[in-house]
């Protein structure tokens, strides 16, 4: 049995929740299905707006769905089960706490704020490359390095999946590099399960086990791509023949490019 | 003067003493009546002889502005909380609350004499009533404006509605709260010479009145100066509890 299964969710907005002219509602998501292993990193790839960010939500069961079932780690989700970690796109750090403070948030909710929650998150902010900015305010510290402690953050609990909303959609192409590393590293050592939406088909493909292709809106799974490359991933597998056939499935997926059998036909 | 204490202080003081300069030239050059505008030497003497008056009159009117601006804070931040996180008393009351607030509520002063009489009692009921509104409007914004996805991160952690309220809601409010307690606390004072004005027998407002009444105008400048001093006092004792209780905000000047 897979770690999580997303069975046909769908999601209609009614129309009083939106600003729209029109009368009718709007389908946010019309059908989502995939499912995923645990340990396995799965990136959902669309345009924007199509609903991506809706799903993780769903999953998250901070928004109910409109129809479909989704199932976590052997429970059907109807609110939060508390035991996953979730990142933004902005760090949405709290200005009143200290880096430390911030990534210990978690464990005050969860009441388990103890000498081995402090020592973890000392362990977290060393792996994230933080270890000498542990009483800085997120003020004070640059956008790249504000993600990161929002990662500590999501990890902090050590849940079994994580939740990732273009988490380095807003970073410059450089650190965003960074990041994905990180992100690769800190899976490796924590083996968590990560569903990460992402606009971009190259992180798409450099962080994930499976990129779950979405249309449109109204939104629904077009195909799934299996990614394979050489293990522990590292930069230089973005020049391989594997990591570009992948990039090429993906845009031919998203319409972007017409099918290699159609290109060779043409010519 | 290095340059650090040279923008802060030495500007503003080469400001004043330029104004103080040309009071007093227009005071001597003009051949003004002290009756109509006390040279600055005058209104100084009357700051330093009479400084015993000032000063207890001037406890008076601080009394006044404090426990009226404390008691809005205690009343307005409960009220600013519940009407916050009640759809209901939102709906019924958020409206009604923006609307009182550009009433002109000094103009009920009267009013609130007639009701409580000239003593300390319609001083607090007046001062409370201005400052009461940018709290409690101000608060109840800040509560709503809650970032998302920190509510979004505290709800995926299953937290309660009471850990919400205390480790994100609340915080996150507090800068609304410190700009509403500073517009506050700035009204408390007129608040509170408004009532002095319309019905007493002591505070800096009264001062002014019978001073000017008796054309005692240097007195009059130095109750003036005073109430400036006051002003200034209260408004910093603001601040002061801003840093205290919100050490991470920057300071005010770098904010705009």
């Amino acid at each position: 049995m897979p770690f999580g299964a997303i069975d046909h969710v769908r999601k209609v907005f009614p129309v009083a929740e939106l600003l729209t002219r029109s009368n009718e509602p709007v389908v946010a998501l019309d059908d989502a299905t995939f499912s995923f292993d645990e340990g396995e990193l799965v990136a959902l790839l669309g345009p924007s707006g199509c609903g991506k960010t809706t799903l993780l939500r769903i999953v998250a069961g901070l928004i109910r769905r409109s129809a479909g079932s989704v199932m976590i780690g052997g429970h059907e989700v109807h609110e939060p089960l508390g035991d996953y970690g979730f990142v933004f796109q902005a760090p949405s750090l709290m200005p009143w706490r200290s880096v430390l403070g911030n990534v210990l948030f978690p464990m005050e909710i969860l009441r388990r704020n103890d000498k081995a929650a402090r020592r973890r998150a000392l362990e977290l902010l060393e792996l994230v490359g933080l270890a000498g900015f542990l009483h800085a305010r997120p003020h004070q510290l640059s956008g790249g390095m504000q993600q990161r402690v929002a990662l500590c953050r999501a990890l902090i609990h050590a849940p079994k999946l994580l939740l990732m909303d273009e988490p380095f959609g807003a970073l410059d192409e450089l650190t965003r590099l960074e990041m994905n590393d990180l992100l690769l590293r800190i899976r490796r050592e924590t083996g968590a399960s990560v569903l990460f939406v992402t606009h971009s088909i190259s992180e798409a493909v450099y962080l994930s086990d499976k990129v779950v292709i979405f249309s449109r809106r109204p939104a629904r799974v077009v195909t799934e791509i299996l990614v394979r490359l050489p293990e522990p991933r590292s930069q230089k597998v973005r020049f391989t023949a594997a990591f570009t056939d992948a990039e090429r499935r993906a845009s031919e997926a998203l319409g972007l490019v017409p099918p290699v059998a159609e290109m060779e036909a043409a010519q | 003067m290095r340059p650090r204490l040279l923008i802060p202080f030495g500007y503003p003081l080469a400001g004043l003493v330029l104004i103080v300069i040309a009071w007093a030239l227009a005071c001597w050059l003009g051949n003004l009546p002290t009756a109509v505008l006390p040279s600055p030497d005058r209104v100084y003497r009357a700051l330093v002889m009479r400084s015993d008056l000032l000063i207890s009159e001037g406890w008076v009117t601080l009394k006044e502005t404090l426990y009226g601006f404390l008691l809005a804070l205690v009343i307005g931040l409960p009220l600013a909380v519940a009407v916050a996180n009640s759809r209901v008393l939102n709906l019924m009351f958020y409206p009604l609350l923006i609307a009182l607030q550009s009433v002109p509520k000094v103009a009920l002063a009267p009013i609130i004499l007639v009701w409580l009489g000239t003593g300390l009692e319609s001083k607090l009921a007046i001062v409370w009533l201005v400052a009461f509104f940018p709290i409690i409007v101000d608060t109840a914004a800040g509560l709503r404006a809650t970032p998302k996805e920190l509510l979004e991160l505290a709800h995926s952690l299953r937290a309660t509605r009471l850990q919400i309220f205390l480790k994100v809601q609340f915080p996150a409010a507090l800068p609304f709260v410190i700009t509403g307690a500073k517009v506050a606390i700035t009204l408390a004072v007129i608040g509170a010479v408004i009532g002095e004005f319309v019905g007493s027998s002591e505070g800096l407002g009264y001062l002014l009145l019978s001073a000017t009444s008796q054309l005692d105008t240097p007195l009059a400048f130095a109750a003036l100066f005073a109430l400036s001093f006051l002003g200034v006092f209260v408004y910093l004792l603001v601040e002061l509890a801003e840093r205290l209780a919100a050490p991470w905000l920057p300071p005010t000047a770098e904010r705009h």
